[in-house]
Parts: structure tokens; sequence; C-alpha cells
């Protein structure tokens, strides 16, 4: 009877000495290392897309010795993003010289920016007149350190290298390039915002319908559809965006652009409701069902349990839910690039054409020169992107700890 | 048996092919503790559920005969099973208060009944703690969440939720199986003290919390009721052999 047990001997310290157990040694260590692995590989991937946008930081701090000079004299050039560090050490120098407070002059470049701006081999015709309205009103309320294109109150006033970051508009490949992040960061999130209040709720309410009002065999039939609209491959929603939708709604709402923001919101609502779907679905179904039963006994409805006590109780899962949804969203490529229109424009109006951060990525990446500028640009956009998600997640992981703990073990 | 309650007559009831409850058919007084005890898997709880029919939640689940809660069958078509969980309340076996702060706890039944007014609820929170003998201990923590609370007080907060929304009717399903003795002691007390204004049917596995708090007592097994009587007759002389058996301790 003792085969099975070779070990099995009385009590003494012999049988107890610890053993060093190979195998069992090497799979805990290859699982661990695995798990490292992966880790490390998304750092490096970090680490890799950051240090590409580096050129960008490297000539910094001389940019701000620079600028700073010239706004005593009243010039304030943009100085911005080189690489004073790397082989092709030129400075580049763009944007707002100081005339471009005047509104007829913007964009064009003073004797002393001439030599140094090096962007002739992608250099454009510059038709970007119209923009100069915008920027006046607001470098006008500017007192005498003249940052023109502060839309926003950019904190960072000394940060003036910056500052073509945080213009209206986007024009990468230009005599006078200019990067306004701030055209495409409100482009990317008026298409997150349309595709959450879109997706949002409908995924909500069916995740609730699913898990509190559906009988078992219905759940096990509309789950696995939602599900499965998981499995669309982005480009083919982009597609059908870009064929069926747009068309149907310019005839409901007639509007001008066809391809436009709300258009690519409704796109990514469907990439975006399979995930919010699952993710709440199963907050809402491990809710205890105590708690339902308790509901019901006290005399409340289904729908009164529902809404009283199973949502509440699964909000930080669903709170999650809807994180990974903007997340899904933020950094949707493909049904940007095909559904928006890809218009840096800025504006409130939901049926303008808009370009995304991860679209400009995807459009652009491919034609910018290596280590130049714009190229450094757009790895500075994909680490953003990255950040974002990163906290995204981080709030996601937090808040949920914080708040299962607070909701479900008591104070 | 005067003053009869709930009147069962027929009553089975199917898990799927499983006939789980078989003919019971009783009569449940008012205003009096009814225990229901017998062996595990017997059908008590099952039988208890039955009277608020909380087993409507399970799809496999089948009833045949009648429950008349004063004249009127809670398993008619016309009745709705909304209205019968207002008046019959229930008590389970794991204290399971709402994810909530203790006042939200009980003031979660009088508003889905659609009561808004904060004075009017403050009132229904402090009767049902008192009723509960648990105001004294939580009146000072009222914003604090119920899951901090001892096993102990949470189970007499799910009985104040329950008296908050004013039933005829308390079911409890061993409602002091998971708690220490002192816990228990306060239960039932409790449940002496509400049986003035309420009918009051526990279910329990404890032989003395049988004979302690009720007045009559059903015996179950294997989905029959072998006998009911009053408590006192079927602690000292029941009528039949598998009762005192179980009673006595001989199985169960």
């Amino acid at each position: 009877m003792n085969s099975p047990h070779p070990n099995k001997q009385t009590f003494t310290k012999e049988s107890l000495k610890k053993q060093f157990r190979l195998s069992e040694f090497l799979a805990e260590k290859v699982i661990s290392s695995v798990a490292f692995l992966s880790i490390a590989v998304i750092f490096l991937i970090f680490i890799f897309v950051f240090k590409e946008s580096l050129p960008l930081f490297g000539f910094n701090d001389k940019a701000k010795a620079n600028t700073e000079i010239q706004t005593t004299t009243g010039a304030a050039i943009e100085t911005y993003g080189s690489e004073t560090s790397t082989a092709d050490s030129e400075p580049e120098t763009y944007g707002a010289p100081a005339e471009s407070l005047e509104p007829e002059t913007y964009g064009s470049p003073t004797e002393d920016l001439n030599p140094v701006v090096e962007e002739t081999a992608a250099a454009e015709p510059e038709t970007y007149g119209t923009v100069t309205e915008d920027l006046n009103p607001d470098s006008a309320s500017e007192d005498v350190v003249a940052i023109d294109e502060k839309v926003t109150g950019n904190k960072e006033g000394a940060d003036k290298t910056w500052s073509t970051f945080f213009s209206t508009e986007w024009v990468p490949v230009s005599d006078n390039p200019r990067f306004g992040l701030i055209a495409l960061f409100i482009g990317t999130l008026k298409v997150t915002i349309i595709a959450m209040l879109i997706a949002g709720p409908l995924a909500i309410l069916a995740a609730v319908y699913t898990s509190c009002f559906a009988s078992n065999r219905r759940k096990e039939i509309i789950k696995p559809i939602i599900e499965m609209l998981a499995a669309f491959p982005s480009v083919v929603i982009g597609f059908f965006a870009m064929m069926v939708l747009a068309t149907f709604f310019q005839d409901i709402f007639g509007y001008d652009s066809r391809l436009n923001a709300f258009i690519g919101g409704v796109a990514m609502a469907l990439a975006a409701i399979p995930i919010i779907y699952t993710i709440s679905e199963d907050a809402l179904s491990s809710v205890p069902k105590t708690y339902t039963e308790a509901s019901l006994a006290l005399g409340a409805s289904k729908a009164q349990t529902a809404f009283s006590v199973i949502l509440p109780a699964a909000t930080p899962g669903i709170f999650a839910a809807l994180l990974l949804g903007v997340g899904r969203v933020f950094g949707e490529t493909m049904i940007a690039l095909m559904a928006t229109g890809n218009a840096a424009l800025l504006s409130a109006n939901p049926f303008e054409s808009v370009r995304t951060f991860a679209a400009t990525i995807g459009s652009e990446m491919a034609e910018t020169v290596f280590g130049e500028t714009h190229y450094s640009v757009l790895f500075f956009i994909g680490s953003l992107l990255f950040i974002f998600s990163f906290i995204l997640n981080a709030v996601a992981e937090f808040y949920v700890k914080g708040r299962l703990i607070k909701k479900f073990q008591g104070k | 048996m005067r003053d009869i309650k709930i009147q069962v007559n027929d009553l089975s009831l199917y898990y799927g092919e499983k006939k789980a409850l078989k003919e019971i058919s009783m009569q449940i007084p008012a205003n009096k503790v009814t225990a229901l005890i017998g062996p595990s898997g017997c059908g008590k709880s099952t039988f208890l559920r039955c009277i608020n029919r909380m087993n409507d939640l399970i799809p496999s689940v089948k009833i045949t005969g009648e429950l008349l809660v004063e004249g009127i069958d809670i398993y008619d078509k016309n009745v709705d099973v909304v209205n019968i969980r207002k008046k019959i309340g229930m008590v389970f076996q794991k204290s399971n208060p709402f994810p909530k702060s203790i006042y939200e706890n009980i003031a979660y039944g009088p508003r889905i009944n659609g009561i808004k007014d904060k004075t009017q609820l403050d009132e229904i929170v402090e009767t049902s703690l008192r009723q509960a003998a648990i105001w004294d201990e939580l009146k000072d923590r009222l914003g604090d969440s119920a899951l901090g609370l001892s096993g102990g007080q949470q189970q007499r907060l799910c009985i104040a939720r329950t008296l908050a929304v004013s039933p005829d009717i308390i079911l409890m399903d061993e409602p002091a199986s998971a708690l220490d003795p002192i816990s228990t002691s306060k239960i039932e007390e409790l449940v002496h003290e509400l049986k003035e204004q309420y009918t009051i049917i526990i279910v329990t596995h404890n032989m003395q919390q049988a004979a302690r708090t009720s007045d009559h007592t059903a015996f179950f097994y294997m989905g029959e009721l072998i006998e009911m009587g009053k408590t006192n007759t079927i602690f000292t002389k029941p009528e039949k052999k598998q009762t005192e058996d179980y009673i006595t301790g001989r199985f169960g």
C-alpha cells in the first residue's frame, strides 16, 4: 500500500528534511519569467516609442533660454523640437514669429528664421490663411510674454518650445510646420465622447437586460451574439460606417461633411459595445444573488431591484468597463481613419470632420522623414496614447479596488 | 387553531421531475410563531419560500395545490407577486444587507413603496430599528456601511429591513444558524416580541430553538409534512414515531 507514497515514513527529522524539487522549481521560474517578460516587453515598447520622440525634449533647455531672450525684445520665436544632441544637429525653429500677432503675417518667416528652417524637402504651399483669425484673439489677450497660440490656459508659460503643440492647427509638412495637438486632441475627445455616449448606455442597458431580466435561454443567445461584435475587424466596421452609416445619417441630419466625428463615434461605439457589454454583464452577474433575493422579498419589482440594488452594487465593474471602452475608442485607428474624415479642424460641432491621435499616426507615419521633427512628434503622440491608456487602466484598477473594498467590506 | 392566517391545501412542488414537496396541507395561525423542523433536504425551506413565492425565481419549479393567505390563493393568476412579497417579508439564513449604509438598507423598502418624505423615512428607520432591538447600538452610525456590522447585527438589521415595509407575515429561514449564542438569543427574544404584531414562520435546525420560540411546530421529512401541532405536544408527546425519533436525536 505504500507504493504511491514512497516517502511515507515515520515522523522523523529525516522525513521532514527540506527537499529540492527541480521540476517545480523550473516550472515556477519559467512561469514567472514569462510574466515578467510581458511586463518588460510593454516597458520596452513604451521606451522605444518615447525614445523616438526624445528629440522634442532634448532641445528643450536651449530653446527655453533662446525664447526667453527673444521675449525681452518682443519677438517670441518658438524654437522647438530638434536634434542638437543627435547626428544631424540642426536646430529647428518654427512657428510663430512675433509678427504672427498681426493677422495677415502669420506664417511668414522672418529673416533670422529663414536659415534654420529645414523642411524644404517636404515643403508645401501654405494654404492655411484662415487660421490666423482664430489665433488672434487669444494672443492679443496675452501680456508682454506674447505667447501666441496659447489656446488653453497652458501652465508651462516658460516652456515656449512646445507652444506649437497648443496651436489650433496641425500642419506638419510646410515651410512653417505647426504641430497643433489641440486640434487632434479635441478631435479625439469629440469622437470618444460621442462613441461613449452611444455605446455606454446601450451596452449597460443590454447588460442589465441579460443579467437581470432575460431568461437563461435568451441570455445564452444574446450574450454570444453581442460578444461576436468584438470579433469584427475594425476595418470592416470602418467600411460599414463609411459606406452605409455615413449616407444613412447624412440623409437624416443633412450635414455637410459626409464623414465626420459623429459617424466616427457611431462606428467606434460598435467597436466599444462588446467590451463594455461583456465586462458590465460579468459585473452585474457577479452581484450576489442574496441581494436580489433580499430586494425581491421586500416587495421590490424586478426593475426596482435591477436599478436600485444590482446596478449600484456593480458600479465598480461597470466603471471599469466604461474606462476600457474609452481606451478602445481612444486608440482605435482604422475606424478613425475611415470614418472621421481626417481633417484636423478645431470646432465643437459634432458633424465636422475630425482627426484623432491614432489616425494621425496611422496616416502620416509612413510618409515622414526618419528622425525629423514630424517623425518625433508622431512618436510623441504615440507616447501620449500610451500614457493615456496607462492612466485609464490604472484609474480603473485603483478605483475599482478602492470602491470594492469600501462597498463590499464596509468601512 | 382559531384565527387561521395561512391555509395550505395539497401543495406539491416539483424541481423539474423531482417532487420536493408532497401534498402538504396545513394551517398556520395568526400572530403566533410556527416552527418548521426537520432534517436537511426535507423541504422545509422550500415550503417556506413557497409562502412568498420566492421559488418563482427558479425557472424549473412547478407548483400545484393551493396556498391561501387570509383566504386568497397567492398562486392565483391574478395575484401580483410583488404585492404578496410586500405583505410577506422574509429573513434569510445568511444575513444579506445591501452594500449600502445602514440607513439606506432600512429606507430601501419604504422608498420602493413610494415614500419620499425624509422625516417619514427617518421615522420608519427609527421604529424599525427599535422594533428589531438594534436602535441603541446603531443610532450613531446610521451612515456607516451595513457590511461593517457583526453577523448578529447584520441579521437584526435584515429583520428591521423586513419590518420597515410593515408586512403581515414574516418568514425566517434559519435566521440564527450562522450566529453565536448571544446573537441567537437576541434574535429569539426578538421573535418573541414580534409575534404580537406579526405572524412568524421560522425554519430551524435547532430543536431547542424551536421549543423555545415557537407556539406550533411542524415536522417535515422527505418532502412530507409528518406532523404538526402545539410545540408542547410535539416535543413531549409526538403522535408519530418518526417525529419522536427526530426530536430525541435518533436520526436527522
